[in-house]
Formats: structure tokens, C-alpha cells, sequence
């Protein structure tokens, strides 16, 4: 279950912008209507019942009028012989000419009678009352009262006797007047006996209550509205449906549904009361609403019936038409909503398509060509522009890498060239017990150009050599290259070390239009007798660390660098190393190697560190310094090539030893002495 | 399609007329003694048990026709049973042992109502609460129906106006009087149903030990009875079942009550005649009383006697198992 609504909430985000905006449109929309539709029923509705309660009380009011105007009519003739027989006396002929005349000039009274108390009007008769009613066309005279008809137990007689006051019956059928519903007025008269005044009799009017079914049925509201009359104990007088008559009273209607409420309602018709109340749907078989008026002469109530469906059925079609406008209004809406959204987002959704094939990497495909001034217009611009650019970038990228890829090949050659030129066997020449040499050159990404170089140049001369080409890649591998093959093919066991350097400057000034130039040490070292001698084109002065004491740089003579000017002059220097002495060549990468703080690695530091080293192997000596540079360094780029080369002079074995202490003295000695013969 | 003899259809006609000839037999109309019977007012559920004997077939059971009359105000029971116009009516208790003692003597084959029903209703609004407060009051009577209050007035020692009361009640419901008479399964109901709320009212109900008038009982002359004890006995049994089985059967009951009283265009209700044949079904089987339907008691019969000699309306009580079918005298 739970999973299901995850989905079907899972579905609902993944639900286009279209279905999006259509919901919402149309929900918001829904509710409105709804909300309107509500309050104009509910209003609606309040003003016809406010509008039927006026047409309901005019029409209960106006129907109890003309009721009771019939009734005031009838109830004349019989006050006025009541009150006639309390003064005068008449015969009986007199008597029945009156009850005669009420009958004839009355056409609404079907009977009349005079009923005297018993024994009273004569002492020998106990009932006297003649009495006239219509018979066809004709009046009918009898005589009421006998042993079957005790009439002072009626009603008509006993209640305005005991009451005493005028007033109507209740409604009877009159089993021998056709069946029709009476109702009887009595008005009771007096006679004045013995000085008191003494109840005599009455004077009575029957009245049919046929007309009454005339005047109600008259009474029309609405298709089936209708009026009904309820007598004093609120029994039916008049009702459309013919068997409630006389039989039914609105409280055996209500007994019969076990239902107080039409009973509160009938004892306040009853009562006189007056009032518009909807009343239960077993009354009418729906609901209805009703107004009730009294007619105050007969204590009587009549109420008006509108059943509440007919009340409400303009209402109700007009719910409806409005009801079917809006569905049909909701499915218009529906319509536009779904098309306008469907086409606002078509050219976004093709955008999308596009975008994700250009998202796949196909740059090339087209971008929806239709175009409108809106936001998506804008945006399917702003995808055409990066479009553009990223196919740009792109071709630039591959161009870039193209170029750097020739760039990296080059420098690869230049490499090799450079690497393929430097001698790369340790130990060289294992033969020789009197020098150790080692050397080594760590590229840079970019040939820097560096070289070193050794070579015997008989059994007791050693040729050897560091330089450094400016510029980088290959010319200055070539450049390299071609400097030291012409130097060692010029350089010779008789030839002065620095007019061998002025001839290859010389060579190498010749047609060198790139203008690079090489700066150089080198020196030729006599490993038997220790004479080391030494020239240099602008190089790095190398360290001396002779033995048992500290570093010293060796004093350089003047020289420019190698292939610039043709006639730089260069001269030799000549000294001494005494076993145990070394001599440490290195270019610039070493002293000017730079770590990620800017920091140069500095000469000094060379010379601090090169100290604790004295005396220890050659290549020990190398590795040691440059894993020193590369530490120092760090993670900086190394920019040009590492180069070093180390030569440690061990001399004749046997004298190693003995000549340990005096030999430092010496070295310096005539190290001083042949600086002193340079020119 | 034709159907194939079946033997479980013809079994089952067998059995069918064989019970028709069984139960129908003794019914048939040549076997049935003709009887006619009276009840003392127009027809309403106070007799209901009797329109069902009939219409149930429970009369024909017991070998009768019975002819029901319409009774009414022209056609009182006693008149009606002396002039040998019917062969049973029904009366109240005090009026028969009155005739009884006038004759031709008659005999209560079965006392049916067991209570009085009869009853006075004050309003309160007449300041009316307890028995006391009826001092001075005007209260309606029925001329023939008065003992009862009078020996209750007596006994309470109230004086009252005394206005005669019609056959409507409509003086009380117009304030003519402050009390009326009523009886409690139809009057009663009557005010109530002219909107008058029960709240509203106070009752003093006749149904105590001192002034319990068993009212209707069935009556036949004493010469009916001693000819054909067995007719009268088997009319009494049937009535008495007819009454149970209205008891048992309520609805029905009133269905056929309704039917009598639209055969005799009698203006009333089914509520009403509903709410008359719950409240003789009260005095006829009282909750509190073990008797049987039918019983009359001899304490109920001497009282009711005795308040008679009283007023002087009788001079000698007859006695209780001459007046009594049911009494062992009789048996």
C-alpha cells in the first residue's frame, strides 16, 4: 500500500508541466465554481422561502378572511333573535315565523331551531324546539327533542349553556342532511325569573361546510399546494384527501408516526397561533413547509401547504442549468488549459529532446528552428549560443591537444637526443683505482639542455665536463649535442684546455642564428700526479671539498659563455687535488631549484649540505644532494634539468695513506701558486 | 410441455381434502346454530375480541353463526336482551346486575373486563392536582355512568357541581367544566388526540379495591342459559379465544376493528382504536391480577352490588351464583 502511494506520488513529480498546470488550473477553478454554485444556491434558496413565507401567510390570511366573513355572516341572525327573546315574548306562531325568516333570508344556513330548557317555555312539555331546514326547495319544519334525542346533552346545546356565550360546534356529519359536514352556532338566550336571571334556551344556525370545500380548494400554491382546515380539537374540517375529513385530527397523524413534532404544531394551530414551520414528510408523504393563520370566530386553523420540493424546484433548475454550464464550462476550460499547455510546452519538451541529444555528446543536431519572442525563445537561443561555444571550445580543445601532443612528441626527441649524448655507465672505468666519477642528469619535462661529459684522455689524463644550453626542447638539445661532440673532437692530451674552448666557441658561433649559447666548465685531470687543470665559459663555480676541511668553491678564470661572441678569450687554471679530494660540478637546476613557496634552493644550502658529504663515494654524494633538491622542491614542477658530477681523487693507492695530512697543505699551496701564474 | 404424473403431488391433494373434510366438516353451515350477539356501543376496538372471533372463524369453530349487531344509543342492551332482540349483549357489570334485579333476570356467562376503565380528568391548569382540589369544581358526569364517582366523591367527602356530560367531551376541552368523566381507552385518548398533552392533565382512575366496577361482561337471559347451557358455554369459550388470539395478534386485530368501523362510517382513527385496544388489553388481562379471562370475581360482584343497594338503585342483591355462570352454583 505504502509503496503504491510512493508510486503514485512518484508518478505525480515525474507528471509533465502541461499535466501540472492543467491540474492546478483546473482544480483552482473547480473550487471557485463550486464555492459560487454553494452561496448562490444557499441564497437562492433563503429568498424563496423568504418570498414563499409572504405568498403562503397572504394566501392563509386571505382564505381565513373570507372563511370568516362567511361565519360572521351566518352567526348575525341568531344573535339577534337570541337577544330579541330575552325581552320579548311571542307566541309560538310568532317563533316559528322567525326561525322561518333566519332559514329563508340566510342562504348559507341550512337549519335553524330555538331550544328551550326543558319544562320551561311550558311547564307540561320537557322539550320544546321547532326547528326549520331546507328539504330540495322547500322549508321543512319538525320538532326536535324525545326519547331518542335528549337534546340537552348536545353540544350545540350544552356548551354555549355552560359556557355561557355564543359558539360554533364542532363540525358533524349530519346523517340526515346528505351527508354533509355541519357545523352548529348556538347563541344562548336568558329569561329574567323570579329576579334572577335564568338560562332559557338557545338560538341555533347549522351551517353546511360544503362551500368550504369550494373556497379551500381555491386555495392553489405551487402544482400541489394546498390548504387544510382543522376544527377546535384539530380534527380535519377540510382536506384534499377526503377520508382524513371528520376521521383524522393533525394529533392522530401525529400519534400514528410517533412524532411530537406536527403534535407541538397542531396544539399551536389550535390555540389560535400563527406561523410558517416546515413540517415532517409523513404529513403531506415530502417535505413541505407551511403557514397557519386562526379563524378566530370558530377557534378554528387552517394551514397552507407547499410541498418543499415544488418550493425549491426553480431553485433546483436553475442549480441545474447552472450545474450543467459549468461542467460544460469545465470541459472547455479543459480543453484550452490541455491544448495551450501542451503547446507552450512542445517547443520546451522538443528543446529537452534536443538538449539531451546534445547532452549524449551530438553537438551537431539542430535546435528547434521555430521561434517566438518568449522565454522559450530565449532559452532555445541561449542553448543555440552554447551550442556554438561549446563547439568551439571543443575545436579549440582539439587543436590545443594536437598541438600539445607534436609539443610532448618533441620533446621526447629532444630527450633522447640529450640523454642518448651523455656517457651512463657507473663505474666508467673500473680499471682506474685512482678516481671514482659519477654523474647524473634529471631531465626536466622540458629539455633544459644540460650535459655532462667524461671521458680518458690517456692512461693518466681524465677529460671532464658540465654545461648548460640556454633555451629548452630541441635546439638546445642539439645545440648540446653539437657542443660537446665538438668538443671532444677538438679537446686533445697536448692542447691547452682553454684554446680548445675558444676553438669550439668559435665553431659554435658559426651560423648559430638562434643565438644560444652554452656556459661550461671543464677540466682535464692528471690522475697520477693530481695536477687538475681547469677552464670555464660562465658556468657555476664547483665545490672543492678536500679532504678533512671545508668546502671551498674553486676560484674560476674570467670566460664568457660559449657561442655568442667568436673571440671570448678563456684561460686555464691549474691545481692540484691531493687524494681524498673532490670536486663537485653542478648546473643551475641544483642551486636554483624552486619549491611552491618561490624559494630557491640557494648555493649556500648546496655548500652547508655538500660539507657533510666529503669524503663519501661519488654517487652517494650525487644522489644524496639531488634527493635533497627534489625534497626541498616538493611537489613544484621541476622547470629545468637537475645535472651533477661528482669526482673524488684517490691518487696511488700505496701513498693514500702517508699523504693524507700533507697533501691538503700542499694542494692549497700550489693551488695559490698557480693562481698566481694566470695572466 | 406435459407434465408426468407425480406421486408426491397427489399425496399431498390427499392430505389437503382429507383436512378439509376433517376441519370443515362441523363448520358447515348446516351444522352451525344461528346466534346473535350485541355489543353495547358503535363498533370500536372495545370489542375487538369479538369481531375477531367471528372473522377468524373462531365462532364457527365452536359450532356458531354468529350475527354481530351494531349497537349504539338506540339500541341499549338491556332493552335489546329483554325484548329477546339478540341472545348475548355485553353490559357493564353495574347495569346488568340493575336490569337483573328489574327482569327478566340475566346471567354473566363471562366477565370480560376485569378493571374499570372508567375514569375523571381535571386540567390542571384548573388548579386541579389531587382529589381534594376537585372541591367545588364543576365536573360533567354521564347520567348512567355516575356511581362511581359519587362513591368516590362520598367516600372523599368532596362536594362537586355536577353538569351532565354529553357524548363529546368538548365542554371540558372548551373550559365548560374543570373535570370531566372518561374512559381511560377511549375519552382518555380523545383529549389527547384534541391536543391536550397527558402533562397536562390529572387523572383519578376508578380501579382501586373500593370503587373497581368490572365493566363489560357477556350477558345472556337466565332462560337462555338454562335451556342451552352448552350454546351459551361454548359462546363464552369462543369469545374468550377470539379475545386472545386479538391479544396475541394486535395488527390484525385492529385491521378487522378498522374494517367494522368503516362498515358503520364511525369517524375515528386507527391510532385511536390502536390506543384503545392496548388499554383493554390492560383491563382485561391486568398485569397484577391471576384470573383468568372471563372470571368474575365475587368480591368485585359484592362491591359493585352493594354500592347499588346503597344508592338505592337495586333492593336486593342477587346472588352471586345465580348471577354468575361461571360460579359453582352454575356449573
Amino acid at each position: 500500500m505504502k509503496s503504491f502511494m510512493q508510486g503514485a506520488a512518484e508518478k505525480n513529480r515525474k507528471r509533465g508541466l502541461a499535466f501540472k498546470l492543467s491540474l492546478f488550473i483546473l482544480a483552482s477553478t473547480t473550487m471557485i465554481f463550486l464555492i459560487a454554485f454553494g452561496y448562490n444556491y444557499g441564497e437562492s434558496r433563503y429568498l424563496v422561502m423568504k418570498n414563499v413565507e409572504e405568498n403562503a401567510k397572504n394566501l392563509a390570511l386571505s382564505t381565513s378572511h373570507q372563511i370568516e366573513n362567511v361565519l360572521r355572516g351566518v352567526d348575525d341572525a341568531p344573535r339577534y333573535l337570541a337577544s330579541s327573546l330575552e325581552y320579548i315574548d311571542c307566541s309560538d306562531k310568532e317563533l316559528l315565523k322567525q326561525i322561518e325568516g333566519i332559514v329563508k333570508l340566510n342562504p348559507d344556513i341550512f337549519g335553524s331551531t330555538v331550544a328551550f330548557e326543558p319544562y320551561s317555555r311550558d311547564p307540561r312539555r320537557q322539550y320544546f324546539a321547532p326547528y326549520y331546514c331546507r328539504d330540495m326547495d322547500r322549508l321543512k319544519l319538525s320538532y326536535l327533542g324525545g326519547k331518542g334525542y335528549h337534546y340537552p346533552l348536545w353540544d350545540w346545546y350544552l356548551i354555549p349553556r355552560e359556557l355561557g356565550a355564543p359558539a360554533w360546534s364542532e363540525p358533524y356529519f349530519d346523517e340526515g342532511g346528505g351527508n354533509v359536514v355541519m357545523s352548529t352556532y348556538s347563541v344562548p338566550f336568558y329569561r329574567n325569573g323570579g329576579g334572577r336571571r335564568m338560562f332559557a334556551g338557545v338560538v341555533t344556525a347549522d351551517m353546511s361546510l360544503d362551500w368550504l370545500k369550494e373556497t379551500m380548494a381555491k386555495v392553489k400554491i405551487y402544482r400541489t399546494g394546498f390548504a387544510f382546515l382543522i376544527s377546535r380539537n384539530g380534527v380535519f374540517v377540510s382536506h384534499p384527501n377526503k377520508d382524513m375529513i371528520m376521521r383524522e385530527s393533525i394529533f392522530s397523524v401525529a400519534e400514528n408516526a410517533g412524532d411530537t413534532e406536527l403534535r407541538e404544531i397542531g396544539r399551536k394551530m389550535i390555540r389560535g397561533g400563527e406561523g410558517f414551520v416546515s413540517v415532517p414528510e409523513y404529513f403531506t408523504g415530502k417535505k413541505a413547509w407551511m403557514y397557519y393563520a386562526p379563524l378566530p370566530s370558530a377557534g378554528w386553523s387552517i394551514g397552507v401547504v407547499i410541498p418543499g420540493d415544488e418550493l425549491f424546484a426553480d431553485v433546483r433548475n436553475l442549480s441545474w442549468i447552472v450545474l450543467v454550464i459549468g461542467i460544460g464550462g469545465f470541459a472547455f476550460l479543459f480543453f484550452v488549459v490541455t491544448s495551450i499547455s501542451h503547446k507552450i510546452t512542445r517547443p520546451l519538451r522538443r528543446l529537452a529532446e534536443t538538449t539531451s541529444e546534445i547532452a549524449k555528446g551530438n553537438l551537431d543536431v539542430d535546435l528547434p528552428c521555430e521561434r517566438s519572442g518568449d522565454e522559450v525563445g530565449e532559452l532555445t537561443e541561449s542553448f543555440e549560443n552554447m551550442q556554438a561555444a561549446l563547439k568551439e571550445y571543443i575545436a579549440n580543445l582539439k587543436e590545443a591537444t594536437a598541438a600539445k601532443e607534436r609539443m610532448e612528441s618533441e620533446l621526447k626527441i629532444a630527450r633522447t637526443i640529450q640523454m642518448s649524448f651523455l656517457p651512463k655507465r657507473f663505474p666508467p672505468f673500473p680499471e682506474k683505482k685512482e678516481f671514482d666519477i659519477f654523474a647524473t642528469l634529471v631531465p626536466a619535462r622540458e629539455v633544459g639542455g644540460d650535459l655532462y661529459d667524461f671521458f680518458l684522455l690517456d692512461e693518466e689524463k681524465l677529460f671532464f665536463a658540465i654545461g648548460d644550453v640556454s633555451g629548452k626542447g630541441v635546439p638546445a638539445a642539439l645545440f648540446m649535442a653539437a657542443a660537446k661532440i665538438l668538443m671532444k673532437g677538438s679537446i686533445s692530451r697536448d692542447v691547452d684546455i682553454a684554446e680548445t674552448l675558444a676553438r669550439v666557441n668559435r665553431e659554435l658561433c658559426i651560423e648559430n642564428e638562434a643565438t644560444m649559447f652554452l656556459t661550461y666548465f671543464c677540466g682535464i685531470l692528471n690522475f697520477r700526479t693530481g695536477e687538475l687543470k681547469y677552464s670555464n665559459a660562465g658556468h657555476n663555480p664547483p665545490l672543492l671539498l678536500r679532504a678533512g676541511r671545508k668546502p671551498e668553491w674553486l676560484p674560476l678564470p674570467e670566460g664568457i659563455f660559449l657561442g655568442v661572441f667568436e673571440e671570448s678569450p678563456y684561460l686555464t687554471y691549474t691545481t692540484r687535488l691531493e687524494p681524498g679530494d673532490a670536486l663537485l660540478l653542478y648546473t643551475d637546476g641544483v642551486t636554483e631549484a624552486m619549491n611552491s613557496g618561490e624559494k630557491v634552493y640557494t648555493e649556500e644550502r648546496l655548500y652547508e649540505f655538500s660539507g657533510a658529504l666529503a669524503n663519501s663515494h661519488p654517487e652517494h654524494m650525487v644522489r644524496e644532494i639531488v634527493a635533497d633538491v627534489q625534497h626541498f622542491a616538493g611537489d613544484a614542477p621541476q622547470s629545468d634539468d637537475i645535472t651533477m658530477l661528482a669526482l673524488l681523487y684517490r691518487g696511488e693507492q700505496l701513498r693514500a695513506g702517508k699523504a693524507e695530512g700533507a697533501g691538503r697543505e700542499k694542494g692549497n699551496r700550489e693551488g695559490r701558486t698557480e693562481r698566481g701564474d694566470l695572466p | 410441455m406435459s407434465r408426468r404424473f407425480n406421486p408426491q403431488y397427489s399425496f399431498g391433494w390427499i392430505l389437503f381434502f382429507t383436512a378439509f373434510f376433517i376441519f370443515a366438516s362441523p363448520a358447515s353451515a348446516a351444522h352451525l346454530q344461528k346466534v346473535t350477539f350485541l355489543p353495547q356501543w358503535f363498533p370500536q376496538a372495545q370489542f375487538a375480541g369479538y369481531y375477531t372471533a367471528k372473522e377468524k372463524g373462531i365462532y364457527e369453530k365452536y359450532g356458531l353463526d354468529v350475527t354481530i349487531l351494531r349497537g349504539g344509543p338506540e339500541m341499549p342492551s338491556d332493552t335489546m336482551l329483554s325484548g329477546r332482540k339478540t341472545m348475548f349483549a355485553t353490559m357493564f357489570l353495574a347495569e346488568a346486575v340493575q336490569q337483573s334485579s328489574k327482569g327478566p333476570r340475566l346471567v354473566n356467562i363471562a366477565q370480560i373486563v376485569q378493571r374499570s376503565g372508567f375514569m375523571i380528568v381535571a386540567k390542571k391548569s384548573s388548579g386541579i392536582q389531587n382529589a381534594g382540589d376537585l372541591q367545588g369544581k364543576r365536573v360533567s358526569l354521564w347520567p348512567n355512568f355516575s356511581l362511581q364517582p359519587l362513591a368516590f366523591f362520598r367516600k372523599q367527602n368532596i362536594k362537586v357541581k355536577i353538569i351532565p356530560q354529553a357524548y363529546t367531551l368538548n365542554l371540558f376541552l372548551r373550559g365548560g367544566v374543570d373535570a370531566a368523566s372518561a374512559m381511560w381507552y377511549n375519552e382518555y385518548h380523545s383529549i389527547m388526540s384534541a391536543g391536550v398533552n397527558e402533562d397536562e392533565l390529572t387523572t383519578f382512575f376508578f380501579n382501586g379495591n373500593d370503587f373497581n366496577f368490572p365493566e363489560d361482561g357477556i350477558y345472556c337471559l337466565e332462560e337462555t342459559w338454562k335451556k342451552n347451557p352448552d350454546l351459551v358455554r361454548r359462546f363464552a369459550r369462543a369469545s374468550i379465544e377470539g379475545w386472545n388470539y386479538a391479544f396475541a395478534h394486535p395488527e390484525e386485530a385492529l385491521n378487522i376493528v378498522m374494517k367494522y368501523v368503516e362498515e358503520a362510517r364511525i369517524n375515528t382513527s386507527r391510532p385511536h382504536q390502536k390506543w384503545m385496544l392496548g388499554r383493554i388489553k390492560e383491563i382485561i388481562v391486568p398485569a397484577d391480577r391471576g384470573t383468568s379471562i372471563g372470571t368474575l370475581s365475587e368480591k368485585d360482584y359484592m362491591t359493585v352490588a352493594r354500592e347499588l343497594r346503597l344508592r338505592g338503585l337495586i333492593s336486593r342483591i342477587p346472588p352471586y351464583e345465580e348471577f354468575y355462570a361461571g360460579s359453582s352454583g352454575k356449573k
